[in-house]
């Protein structure tokens, strides 16, 4: 039938994607690459951080398990089922989040590892006393992060019903409050650092099961919160990278995939405080609160037009009419599936919501990802999970469309969804699409989403409030004395801002900081120009463009450690050899940690040859050089004669000193 | 009142928050020598030093300032927290059965207690149903608190108390019972009200729950489920306590009221049923008997309470190198009965001998059961066993040593007869001794094995 073939919606004169490009361009949503201060300006661009380090700490925080070994996710020596519940907070309120995940009706599962998990990780004994070691690195990091330090540490619980911590609630204690980082430009300040127990890694979430493993949990885990200082994306980077630099200053927390975690805070002036959750990498954060900020941006736009077009809006409501299967003759394979399976299916009329369905949120999405992606977390509806009437490519055929919006009794302007799933998934469903279209007149809701690498995110969760906080009644609180706190504050390494500086006036090249400063590489550069001699420059660009470099191209044979290098450059300089052998000799070094310097002055068949032997085959060399010049360039023989000299010479002469004779 | 201003606070900490007039609940600004912290000022528990203010700062967490270091104090704001469990009626069902909550002060719901910084039980069918609304698909309850003490301060007043109200109830008409209790004795006021409350025509469950309703993963709202579907729609009518089979959310077992003991000091599943299996397992779904003989349920209301206990009974739990005086003592104290956990089959060692005598020769009822747990006090054995027996300890099979030391108690609240007494100690009520004990009935898996481990990752634990 050619009425089939056509576009669902052209004989109702709406294109979807013609009003997806239009609500764009209405949010004046660009790419970040042409996005200016003014552009952030114009929007009120507004982002704060809570950075997560892991501490290098040989036990977890509140039982003795080891911290740092990991399991693999199919692999484990028991499982324990859990269910959670809301309870109430301190100030006796149940909190959003925690209502909204017991909605899910969730079975967590946990496997467990006998050597990661003791009685305390299963929730089955209270915890033991607080880690000291890991509270006096945090205490450490406070102080170099300015924050006023407590008197006495409180062990809070805060209420996860999500099952990422089997007891529902994470341990956490505020260690210091109020206090500033320096950006290159501005001061940020800092709301609070907390230690706390870190979570559960999640292995699977699919319909009711959600299951966890148990190793990393428990591990000590310390969040720095910022104020929403930050106007413009790469300042949140700039900050985040800031926060783990001097987290990393300390030497005492913990690196690799994983080890570091930022949770990114975003809203536009009139949106609200959402949550970017567990960005693995600092440099996702510029794209990520970019396209956020836009999401909330358009979020408003919408609500305007809602809101002018449905005045009624307090009493919109949805209407629903249960399908049956044998009426349709769906191709679509989940709707061939859920009918295989007896599941549910169900129209939804969202009256006056034409156009809302395909309004921009993101690059590549529309509102209607938000009500699929909540029927995934709140109703546990696998995705695909839902069908719509403003698809850029339907999976339901049009005349379906015109026999449901007929039963549904749709009027031009309304919008139609279809949702299909177990019956007893059905009720949360519905409601939950009522509920998120009708936070549509209100404009952003309050929610922590998950971050993808390409700078677009889902919803994960419903913000959770102070609401959730609670005291923990199984620990008793801390006391801080000035001793401690006077004693860990004199060992503490210097500033980040100020190794900058340091760097800056020693020469080393900007473009190596980063290198420098993530690797904590600072203080052994410092003691190599100190104690060795060299100069700073030489140094800086050793680590940051060639060892650097080496990382991503090769592989050690055994555990490679920095201060490798430090024995390096001292058996150079005692060799009496020119710094630039390092230059050859590191990528050997890095490759066979193990093998003595002088194998890998062989390796790289590296020959001692006199200084005046060298200098004295110049004139031959010259000579040489006038029988087969081909122009009169002056530098012409002075590089031909380098290049001659240059294996021979490095590491028997400087370079530079050969260049000059010459 | 001074006391409710500074809630909890007491000396120095007490001094400097009047000093700067500043009351628990106030919201303030406090400048320090570590800076300035903005926030409410928190009770603070009576147990923690007086050199520290508690304060919940802007983010919802909690920290304590060191009063040395505070220099002002300035009261911006007050908003005192209202920390209430939502109450709404539990609503009525027709056709589900009658169930009645008795409290005695445990944890099934419970909220913070500033004064301790512990957690202090809630209960009303109104706050239960507020926790947990699953209980109103289940039965029609009704609660009423008999007493409110802790599990460790359970005493036979308490026991007695329960009987009676138990009895009141069952003639009015329950269909089924509940006590909530805390876990620690619950095993002693299970065998306490077996032999108080006998031929019951309806269940009656004891439930408590291991960790405390105030967290998320409490094992409290789903042993209340279990233990009002017992009690509602099981058709064993005994005296059974009612908590986690295993740690996971999956079922519950019951337990026979004079076999069970707890086990763990934290572990969910720390009620194990000694020297026999469980009686059933529980679901939401029902109750699914393992043991093939129970009391069923019965329409009538003929139930005998016996609401009787002698307090001067002991157990003493033997140790190497006990000295007599300790048994001595006991009879010079005017103890009548005390309850030997012997070791091994059921011993002791000689130079108590004497003291057995002594003992013996007051009139002191003396009975032996193992520390052991599992197995009998079987004193034929050695030498030291049938010297015992002679000198008038006598063995109590294999009766659990707290379920002894209740049985004892009660027993010497109505006679004070030796045989009599020895009659009713060694006529079981309700399986504080059995005749057999199934192969089964012992089972301490160890961890390490192979197949030990293989069960482990196939099985919940």
């Amino acid at each position: 039938m050619a009425l089939h073939k056509m576009h669902p919606n052209m004989n109702k004169n709406f294109d979807p994607r013609e009003n997806y490009k239009k609500t764009q361009e209405a949010a004046g949503y660009i790419p970040r690459s042409k996005a200016t201060q003014k552009t952030y300006d114009e929007i009120g661009f507004m982002s704060g951080l809570e950075v997560h380090q892991q501490l290098k700490t040989k036990e977890k925080l509140f039982c003795h398990c080891p911290a740092g070994i990991y399991q693999k996710p199919n692999v484990f020596d028991a499982e324990v089922i859990r269910h959670m519940r809301p309870t109430l907070s301190e100030l006796g309120e149940y909190d959003g989040t925690a209502l909204m995940e017991f909605k899910t009706r969730k079975n967590i599962i946990y496997r467990l590892k006998n050597e990661t998990t003791c009685t305390y990780e299963v929730d089955d004994t209270p915890p033991f006393p607080l880690n000291r070691e890991a509270l006096n690195i945090s205490i450490e990091i406070s102080l170099l992060s300015k924050l006023n330090i407590v008197g006495e540490v409180h062990i809070t619980r805060k209420q996860y019903l999500d099952g990422s911590i089997p007891t529902g609630f994470q341990r956490t204690a505020i260690i210091g409050v109020e206090g500033e980082i320096p950006l290159k430009n501005k001061k940020v300040r800092l709301i609070q650092l907390s230690l706390e127990e870190d979570s559960c890694r999640e292995v699977s979430d699919i319909g009711h099961t959600r299951i966890y493993r148990t190793d990393r949990l428990g591990m000590p885990l310390i969040e720095t919160v910022t104020y929403p200082d930050m106007a413009n994306p790469d300042e949140v980077k700039e900050a985040c990278d800031y926060i783990r630099f001097l987290n990393r200053s300390t030497g005492k927390v913990r690196t690799g995939i994983g080890a570091g975690r930022q949770d990114v805070n975003v809203s536009c002036r009139g949106g609200s405080r959402v949550e970017i959750k567990g960005v693995a990498h600092t440099r996702w954060i510029p794209e990520l609160t970019h396209n956020e900020s836009f999401r909330q941006w358009s979020l408003l736009m919408l609500r305007n037009r809602l809101v002018k077009e449905i005045p009624d809006h307090i009493n919109w409501k949805i209407s629903q009419l249960a399908l049956d299967y044998y009426d349709f003759n769906f191709s679509y394979k989940p709707l061939k599936e859920s009918k295989e399976l007896k599941h549910r299916i169900i129209a939804v009329n969202l009256p006056g919501f034409r156009g809302a369905l395909s309004h921009f949120t993101q690059p590549g999405k529309m509102f209607a990802n938000e009500l699929t992606e909540r029927l995934k977390v709140i109703a546990c509806l696998e995705i695909p999970n839902m069908a719509h009437t403003e698809e850029f490519d339907p999976v339901v055929p049009l005349e379906d469309w015109e026999s449901i919006r007929k039963l549904l009794g749709s009027a031009q302007n309304d919008a139609q969804v279809l949702i299909w799933g177990p019956e007893a998934d059905m009720k949360t469903a519905l409601e939950t699409i009522e509920e998120r279209c009708k936070m549509a007149f209100a404009g952003v809701p309050n929610e922590t989403r998950k971050s993808f690498e390409n700078g677009t995110t889902i919803f994960e969760r419903v913000l959770p409030g102070a609401d959730r906080m609670y005291p923990d009644t199984d620990s008793a609180p801390i006391p801080l004395e000035d001793k401690l706190i006077t004693e860990l504050g004199s060992s503490l390494p210097q500033e980040i801002i100020d190794r900058y500086h340091i760097m800056k006036s020693w020469g080393i090249p900007e473009d190596t900081y980063t290198y420098i400063f993530k690797k904590d590489l600072f203080p052994l550069i410092e003691k190599i120009v100190n104690e060795l001699g060299y100069s700073p420059s030489f140094v800086g660009r050793l680590f940051g463009h060639k060892l650097k470099y080496i990382e991503g191209h090769s592989k050690p044979a055994a555990e490679f450690s920095y201060k490798i290098v430090y024995g390096l450059l001292k058996f150079i300089s005692e060799q009496g050899l020119t710094p630039e052998i390092a230059w050859l000799m590191l990528p050997h070094v890095y490759e066979h940690p193990k093998i003595d310097f002088e194998s890998v002055l062989i390796s790289i068949k590296f020959k001692r040859v006199a200084k005046e032997q060298l200098f004295g085959s110049v004139p031959f060399l010259k000579s040489k050089f006038a029988e087969i010049q081909m122009s009169e360039k002056k530098n012409n023989e002075k590089d031909w004669i380098m290049g001659q000299l240059r294996k021979m010479a490095i590491g028997n002469v400087s370079l530079s000193e050969l260049a000059a004779s010459l | 009142m001074a006391e409710d201003i500074f809630q909890g606070y007491k000396g120095l900490a007490l001094e400097v928050l009047k000093k700067f007039n500043v009351r628990v609940w106030g919201q303030a600004d406090v400048l320090t020598t570590r800076g300035l912290f903005k926030g409410t000022i928190l009770p603070r528990s009576e147990n923690d030093d007086d050199k520290h203010i508690v304060m919940k700062i802007i983010t919802g967490y909690n920290i304590g300032l060191d009063i040395a270091t505070i220099s002002d104090m300035k009261e911006t704001g007050y908003k005192k927290a209202n920390y209430k469990i939502p109450e709404k009626e539990f609503p009525y069902t027709q056709g589900l059965p009658k169930v009645k909550l008795i409290g005695t002060g445990g944890t099934i719901a419970s909220r913070l207690d500033y004064r301790t910084g512990a957690v202090i039980p809630a209960f009303s069918p109104g706050e239960l149903y507020g926790a947990v609304p699953e209980l109103a698909e289940i039965c029609n309850l009704t609660t009423e608190k008999v007493f409110a003490v802790f599990s460790e301060n359970m005493a036979p007043e308490n026991y007695k108390k329960l009987a009676i109200a138990i009895g009141k109830e069952i003639e009015n008409g329950v269909d089924g019972i509940v006590i909530g209790h805390g876990t620690d004795t619950l095993h002693h006021t299970a065998a306490a009200l077996t032999y108080m409350v006998q031929n019951p025509p309806v269940p009656i469950v004891l439930v408590g729950s291991q960790r405390s309703s105030d967290r998320p993963s409490s094992d409290a709202a789903l042993n209340l489920m279990h233990a009002c579907t017992t009690a509602g729609h099981g058709d064993i009518a005994e005296v059974m306590v009612c908590m986690f089979g295993p740690t996971s959310d999956e079922y519950g077992f019951l337990h026979r009221g004079t076999r069970v003991r707890k086990m763990h000091s934290s572990y969910r599943s720390t009620f194990r049923t000694i020297g026999d299996t469980p009686l059933a397992t529980v679901t939401r779904r029902g109750v699914e008997p393992i043991k093939k003989e129970y009391n069923h349920r019965r329409k009538d209301r003929n139930v005998t309470i016996l609401p009787y206990f002698e307090e001067k009974v002991a157990i003493v739990y033997y140790y190497p190198n006990m000295q007599p005086d300790i048994i001595d003592s006991l009879v010079q104290n005017g103890y009548k009965g005390i309850i030997i956990a012997g070791t091994g089959l059921g011993h002791v060692n000689k130079p108590i001998y004497p003291a057995i005598e002594r003992a013996h020769a007051a009139g002191v009822h003396m009975y032996m059961t193992v520390q052991t747990l599992w197995g009998y006090a079987h004193m034929f054995v050695y030498d030291t066993g049938r010297d015992l027996m002679a000198k008038g300890i006598v063995p109590a099979a294999n009766m659990l040593p707290e379920a002894a030391y209740i049985k004892l108690g009660w027993v010497l609240g109505q006679t004070n007869d030796p045989e009599e007494v020895k009659r009713m100690m060694l006529t079981p009520v309700n399986d504080e001794t059995t005749s057999r004990e199934p192969y089964n009935g012992y089972l301490v898996y160890q961890g390490g094995v192979p197949e030990i481990e293989d069960f482990i990752r196939k099985v919940r634990k």
